[in-house]
């Protein structure tokens, strides 16, 4: 008994005269994810998509790596026999009989798209019912709240038999809104931003300010693994550390100990933004949510916004702290994020920050930067050129 | 200069870990020829760590390291005398290996007085007295400190026990001392005794728990037969034949005191070095055990010195975990100024350091403390 796995396209179905390209990205995105573990061979037909492991990849890790491809969902394995009822029958009981074992209830669902099938769907309902209750008599019926729904589909080529569907990752297939460049640190919060970007379709790059001595290569290792988790579900992620302790040290010699993070969040974005204008990203992401540290308050954003001329994408900023850590388990960032190492914010953080800072001060105050003797403009240059970037694949 | 941190492995215990792998692989357990001899090797290794601290080889049980050492003392004692009293006495400043240990003992109904050190890491040994009562079943007190290097009032804790709790159980973490100073076993009078290898110049993955004769300690593993069924597993022959070479080097009294002199000097320098720098203090106290000196600028975050040391091959430690401005449990027991705590180094020294490395680490941390120390972090 052949097994593979179905595909149900999510938001997919409502893209009207994209969808072809939409779909075109997801079965790209399928393949790639499921590459490392062997490779699958991926069709189409109506709003399901048939996913056949190659020789030698074992289904349980397609399943797993699919279950993270945005723009499904739902999946299931399912065994593909052919289109007799009479192969269609024992074929239930074998592929799904643990379940059926297990369950104490059960109904049969059957779709019949080939509609030259000669039964029709009521009726392979009523024959598989009546030859599991014969077969497994301790099982009742039950169509409101199964234990286990059996489903029985007639395509054109085969019969495919499944349990309920798992949940997909839903979204949009990762690559059809552009890409955009996350300012990622080493916190919870920058890896979750991305995550949810990704899920709207969106390629990653990664923009990480490093400061040595002030921060360490142990850092910068965080920052990989931390993409490396979200590579998982967005594809590739490429990743330019920015060194910053120049621009950092003049921002601390030179500018109120008060706006330090503001002003230094400020040359993050421009920086960022060049960077993500080379990389071809059009939009920035951050972690930021609204009062969660001084640099997030309504006027911060505010100053911070001002220095870019990109949108910044902030898809936590709603969100509570618990919420956003919810997110990380689940991705599997957040024992990452809560290593103990110095970032490039948590540098020279003033005692007193202020909360409600005022653009023109700000502006004020970074022109001491921009004097001759110290030339901050020439210090981005140096950081842009001396970035040093590299590609982070999925972490396995 | 981290060698509390571990040691360069010597070349006599890289030879006899490879003369295990390539020669004498069999399973020590094995009753054939093939096993013998490894059998013989690892009786050898036994005797050898046995007499570096004047025990009985049949006293010595190998384990992974310190840690698991400590752990199967802390927990043995603990399972043994859990009928006889409640008080387990210890200090603020033990390896996180037994103050972890301690504290899960505590969940479990056990109380726990953990004495706490002056500012140079000494616990008074009228404390430990005091904190000794009849419901006393276990004191777990490390000999050296592994951060600050002090030393601590054992043959106080052994006679209070003694005196006040007969049924008390006396565990040494020697881990820090082994090989530095003489560690011995009748003079000392614990019941129990943590050694690690990785500290005297041996591989990593290997320690030893000394159990005196005559002491029965429930195990909290089981399996084989081996390590008289007190630590069963196949034993990891290679790792503890390196012990036991190692500690044969380390523990020669003339070799050791001749190290330990070397080493006396290194530190009387660094101190006059650094010393000269405006605003450091010493962590350390003046009678520490010499191989650890530390030091806090009062002005430089330590994990940014580091980095800073590092990039200039100058390889130190943190008195701190340097956890975001969170200094270690040691740190923030000795109750030091904020300052001092946030910037908190340890350096430790090997025999094999100089006085140039001296010279080189003065001068960077000098270096550090103009182009790095501007407002507090």
């Amino acid at each position: 008994m052949n097994e593979i796995i179905l595909i149900k396209n999510g938001e997919l179905a409502l893209k009207g005269l994209n969808r072809r390209s939409f779909e075109e990205t997801l079965v790209k995105n399928i393949q790639k994810a499921a590459a490392p573990f062997g490779g699958v061979k991926v069709w189409r037909s109506q709003s399901t998509m048939f996913v056949t492991p190659l020789e030698g990849t074992d289904i349980e890790d397609a399943v797993e790596a699919i279950s993270k491809v945005f723009g499904i969902a739902a999946l299931s394995r399912a065994a593909e026999v052919p289109k007799d009822m009479d192969a269609i029958l024992p074929a239930v009981c074998e592929y799904l009989s643990e379940e059926l074992q297990d369950a104490k209830t059960f109904k049969v669902n059957a779709k019949r798209a080939d509609k030259k099938f000669p039964l029709k769907s009521p009726d392979i309902c009523a024959q598989t019912g009546e030859y599991l209750l014969q077969r497994f008599p301790h099982l009742t019926v039950d169509v409101h709240e199964p234990d286990l729904v059996v489903t029985v589909e007639i395509r054109d080529t085969s019969a495919y038999i499944h349990k309920q569907p798992i949940k997909g990752a839903g979204g949009l297939p990762v690559g059809t809104g552009g890409r955009a460049c996350v300012m990622i640190s080493g916190g919870i919060d920058s890896p979750v931003a991305s995550w949810m970007m990704a899920k709207r379709g969106l390629e990653l790059s990664a923009v990480n300010f490093a400061s040595p001595p002030y921060t360490s290569m142990r850092a910068e290792e965080k920052v990989k693994d931390l993409l490396g988790k979200v590579a998982q579900w967005s594809g590739e992620i490429k990743l330019h550390i920015v060194p910053f302790t120049e621009i950092q040290e003049a921002i601390r010699d030179y500018c109120p100990e008060d706006m330090l993070t503001i002003i230094m969040r400020r040359y993050m974005i421009k920086i960022a933004q060049m960077i993500a204008r080379k990389d071809g990203a059009l939009a920035l992401i951050s972690g930021e949510s609204v009062g969660q540290v001084a640099s997030q308050t309504l006027r911060a954003l505010e100053c911070t916004d001002a220095a870019a001329d990109m949108p910044i994408l902030r898809p936590v900023i709603g969100m509570d702290k618990e919420e956003i850590v919810s997110i990380a388990r689940k991705i599997d960032t957040f024992e990452i994020s809560i290593l103990p190492f110095e970032d490039c914010c948590t540098v020279f953080t003033p005692k007193h920050p202020k909360t409600k800072p005022i653009l023109e001060k700000i502006l004020e105050a970074e022109k001491a930067l921009e004097a001759d003797e110290i030339n901050v403009a020439a210090m981005i240059e140096h950081a842009v050129n001396d970035t040093v970037s590299t590609v982070i694949t999925p972490d396995r | 200069m981290d060698n509390s941190a571990t040691t360069k492995p010597c070349p006599e215990a890289i030879a006899a870990a490879n003369e295990m792998m390539l020669r004498f692989w069999g399973n020590p357990s094995s009753t054939h020829a093939k096993g013998n001899e490894a059998a013989q090797k690892l009786r050898e290794a036994r005797r050898s760590v046995a007499s570096a601290i004047s025990a009985a080889p049949e006293e010595i049980f190998f384990t992974s390291g310190g840690t698991e050492a400590n752990n199967i003392a802390v927990f043995g004692a603990a399972a043994k005398n859990r009928r006889a009293g409640r008080r387990i006495v210890t200090s603020a400043i033990e390896h996180s290996s037994v103050l972890d240990s301690v504290s899960e003992l505590e969940k479990q109904g056990f109380e726990v007085i953990r004495l706490m050190p002056d500012i140079h890491g000494h616990i008074p040994p009228e404390a430990v007295a005091e904190a000794v009562n009849s419901d006393t079943v276990l004191i777990t007190m490390m000999m050296v400190n592994n951060e600050v290097g002090s030393i601590l009032p054992i043959e106080h804790a052994v006679k209070a026990a003694r005196r006040k709790a007969p049924k008390a159980i006396v565990h040494c973490d020697c881990v820090q001392a082994f090989g530095k100073i003489p560690v011995n076993v009748k003079k000392l009078g614990a019941d129990m005794i943590t050694l690690s290898a990785h500290k005297i110049a041996s591989p990593k993955g290997c320690g030893a728990l000394y159990k005196r004769k005559g002491l029965h300690i429930p195990s909290l593993t089981f399996g084989g037969h081996q390590e008289d069924s007190f630590r069963p597993g196949t034993e990891a022959a290679p790792l503890i034949a390196a012990f036991g070479a190692a500690a044969a080097i380390a523990c020669d009294k003339t070799g050791m005191s001749k190290r330990y002199s070397t080493v006396k000097t290194l530190r009387d320098y660094t101190i006059e070095k650094l010393g000269k720098i405006n605003g450091i203090v010493f962590n350390s106290p003046d009678d520490a055990l010499p191989y650890i000196v530390n030091f806090s600028t009062r002005c430089v975050k330590a994990e940014t010195m580091l980095n800073f040391l590092s990039e200039r091959g100058i390889y130190v430690s943190g008195g701190s975990a340097c956890a975001k401005g969170e200094p270690s449990h040691v740190i923030k027991a000795l109750d030091l100024p904020r300052d001092a705590a946030d910037s908190a180094i340890r350096v430790s020294f090997s025999a094999g350091n100089t006085t140039d490395e001296v010279d080189a680490l003065a001068e960077a941390v000098a270096e550090g403390i103009n182009k790095l120390a501007h407002f507090a972090y």
